[in-house]
């Protein structure tokens, strides 16, 4: 094992060779590009036997990449928000081949306006395509996600593609010490690629991905993939549990934090729950009875485990990192349908949004939120949710609009 | 320069691969060039399918292949083409699989997706030299819903989204050229009812390595509208009018494999169908007719100048 200064990016590379991947079908789009930039590096100088393709998009890349898993290779692929999302359509494609492969995202805020910075609505777009979704907060999560993603993917009570998310600047381009595992070591957790059935050779001719008539053999297929990504929840803890014998890196499907005893608790997924987390701990000295529950494993979505770290809880401030326009926050929703009728006294869910477009969330910031939530739970009844926003923000935003006020004014004069 | 195993009419096999009892329509013409094709690239295949007609080809748990099929989608076949090939490749270079158990990959696509949304993925397949060869069947419409026009519909025929007077106010794309442009291994026009022309031309694209770029003129007797019995009839009358040029590009040449000596006015092909009765009905469109028959003049009087 060596330890070294490594970027998010970094780590996600360095995951790929671990993972001894064959095939990667590429398509630069920021904040990810560094990732195939580096792979490109170690195949064209011989450190890494692998075949690095760059398509024209990322519909194709998907394609590509899910065509290779299906003919018995190793792949891995990485992208980030338009790219993600241009590539919709083969995300639910390949997922229904039932093609393992890992693909990272690199979150970045959607269009429009186009900007660079991090939120979660690219990869919670693609919820519901199929693909497991491993959502990571630190760089060394970044590099031990990946490796757990191809054993959890390959495995044959699952086969499905995962994606690994890791947050655009925040990880991406943020240097962490990462402990890199020895390659024997990894040999050893993750062997090669068994693609048992999956392939296509002469010898054995087989029709992919057919064509189905009526709703019959369509939801059977459908409910398949549903109930292997179910199976996916016993699986992961599996693996995680080899990996950490391997390794000595605990990676829980929910990490939780100080809240064995705690009252309140926060709830959020990515890099911005260091944030929180460190908020915990400037709020337990301050007198408070918080913790954090950060989900890692969101697809399938860990309820049991959920449930189980909420019983007993007051209140819950859940802060999203997205947006679900005419709804709220995607992690709200999917935490009340955990706990509504499924827990004899269920803890009162507060709704925050926050951190789009890499926006940061202050201390204070946390420190309202349990404010908020501690006086939801007084009243029995929680506000509507809360966009977090300063009023500074809001000044400087007005402060852009004087100008191009100014500027509009000045061009009409001119003509 | 290839040596063809198909010399006359005698040469061409006279049992076929390709299973019967799909559910294409009566008389496509577009199965029939598949079903000539597949017998002559076999069964150590694996037919890409972009979204088309020829998706219900293979129904669960159906299949008129011997060999292997993956469906992808409407732009991305040659993606799936790339995929398979890499993956191929890979496995046998590492010696993971033997040799004979490679296949030969083909994109399987109609003129929907040739013509417009898998343009991108096919150029840049081309581009990357691909060892791969690309059949689209073009009936030059969307057909499988309907026959809507598309980049393919030839000038004044009548498409279910171009019902007036006039029909379809564009021209056919020039895929040939467009793909010619990017100088892959080998480009050709087809049509089911030339099957030595056909055969010649499938048997160089499975001996050429690169990107081998077939477009087959497929009659569709319910998106033309003519009879089903007819198919074979309008297959060789767009040859012998000279609207459909058989032709190849190999090395930078473009060479017509088979040039119409004296070509009956192209209303011997036109009248047949459904989609141009508004040129004859009720009263003949000498304009358009004209018009028609000029820019087929014009292409063959640039050929043979």
């Amino acid at each position: 094992m060596s330890r070294k200064l490594l970027t998010g990016n970094g780590a996600a590379a360095w995951g790929a060779r671990l993972a001894r991947v064959d095939y990667i079908p590429a398509f630069p789009i920021t904040p990810q590009t560094e990732i195939i930039e580096t792979l490109e590096h170690w195949i064209g100088s011989d450190q890494m036997p692998a075949r690095l393709v760059t398509l024209e998009s990322e519909h194709s890349m998907i394609t590509a990449a899910g065509a290779a898993a299906a003919t018995g290779v190793r792949v891995f692929s990485a992208t980030s928000s338009q790219g993600l999302l241009y590539s919709m359509e083969m995300l639910y494609t390949v997922a229904g081949w039932r093609a393992p492969f890992v693909l990272i995202n690199v979150s970045r805020g959607l269009s429009a306006p186009i900007t660079l910075e991090p939120d979660h609505n690219d990869v919670l777009a693609a919820r519901d395509c199929g693909f497991l979704q491993l959502h990571c907060s630190t760089c060394q999560e970044v590099l031990d996600s990946m490796l757990i993603a191809y054993r959890l993917g390959e495995d044959l009570r699952v086969r499905l593609p995962v994606i690994v998310n890791q947050d655009g600047f925040y990880l991406s381009f943020t240097r962490e010490p990462v402990e890199i595992p020895d390659r024997k070591a990894m040999e050893a957790f993750l062997p090669p690629y068994d693609p048992e059935n999956m392939q296509f050779r002469a010898s054995m001719p087989v029709s992919h991905a057919v064509a189905v008539l009526g709703g019959g053999p369509y939801s059977y297929f459908r409910y398949e993939t549903h109930l292997a990504s179910l199976q996916a929840l016993e699986v992961y803890d599996e693996v995680a549990s080899e990996y950490e014998k391997a390794t000595g890196r605990a990676n829980p499907a929910i990490g939780c934090y100080r809240t064995d005893d705690a009252e309140y608790v926060f709830v959020m997924m990515g890099a911005f729950a260091t944030k929180a987390r460190q908020a915990v701990d400037q709020l337990r000295e301050a007198g408070w009875s918080i913790g954090l529950v950060r989900p890692r494993l969101f697809r399938p979505f860990p309820e049991e485990k959920i449930r189980q770290a909420l019983a007993g809880k007051k209140g819950v401030a859940v802060i999203d990192q997205n947006i679900s326009f005419g709804r709220g926050g995607v992690l709200h929703t999917e935490l009340a349908s955990t706990i509504l009728g499924k827990s004899d006294k269920p803890p009162l869910l507060v709704s925050f949004i926050g951190g789009l477009g890499g926006r940061d969330i202050s201390a204070e910031e946390f420190y309202e939120m349990a404010k908020v939530t501690k006086q939801a739970v007084a009243d029995g009844k929680a506000p509507e949710p809360r966009l977090l926003y300063t009023e500074t923000e809001l000044r400087e935003v007005r402060k852009l609009q004087d100008i191009a006020c100014v500027e509009r004014h000045e061009l009409e004069n001119e003509r | 320069m290839t040596k063809t195993a198909f010399k006359h009419m005698r040469d061409l096999p006279s049992t076929h691969l390709l299973g019967t009892g799909t559910p294409m329509c009566a008389g496509c013409g577009g199965l029939q060039a598949i079903q000539q094709i597949y017998d002559v690239l076999g069964k150590n295949t694996v037919f890409v399918n972009a979204a088309g007609c020829m998706t219900l080809l293979s129904v669960y748990p159906f299949t008129p292949f011997r060999g292997s099929w993956l469906y992808t989608a409407m732009a991305s076949a040659p993606a799936g083409a790339q995929g398979i090939r890499d993956a191929l490749d890979i496995l046998i270079e590492q010696k993971r699989i033997d040799k004979s158990e490679d296949l030969q990959v083909v994109v399987l696509t109609g003129d929907g997706s040739a013509y417009g949304m898998g343009l991108s993925a096919t150029s840049s397949a081309m581009e990357r030299k691909l060892d791969f060869i690309y059949l689209c069947y073009d009936n030059e419409g969307y057909g499988n819903t309907g026959q809507q026009y598309s980049d393919a519909t030839p000038h004044a025929a009548k498409t279910s989204t171009s019902t007036g007077p006039g029909g379809y106010p564009g021209f056919k794309k020039d895929l040939f050229s467009i793909w010619a442009a990017h100088k892959p291994a080998y480009v050709a026009t087809v049509i089911g009812a030339e099957p030595l022309d056909l055969a010649r031309k499938i048997q160089k694209a499975r001996d050429i390595k690169g990107p081998c770029m077939i477009i087959s003129l497929s009659p569709c007797p319910t998106g033309w509208d003519f009879d089903p019995s007819l198919t074979a009839k309008v297959g060789k009358l767009a040859v012998r009018t000279g609207i459909w040029p058989l032709k190849e590009y190999e090395n930078g040449i473009i060479t017509h494999t088979k040039k119409p000596a004296r070509r009956p006015p192209v209303e011997a092909y036109l009248k047949l169908q459904g989609r141009f009765k508004h040129l004859f009905e009720p009263k003949r469109d000498e304009k358009m007719l004209a018009d028609i028959q000029t820019h087929v003049d014009a292409y063959w009087a640039e050929i043979e100048s």
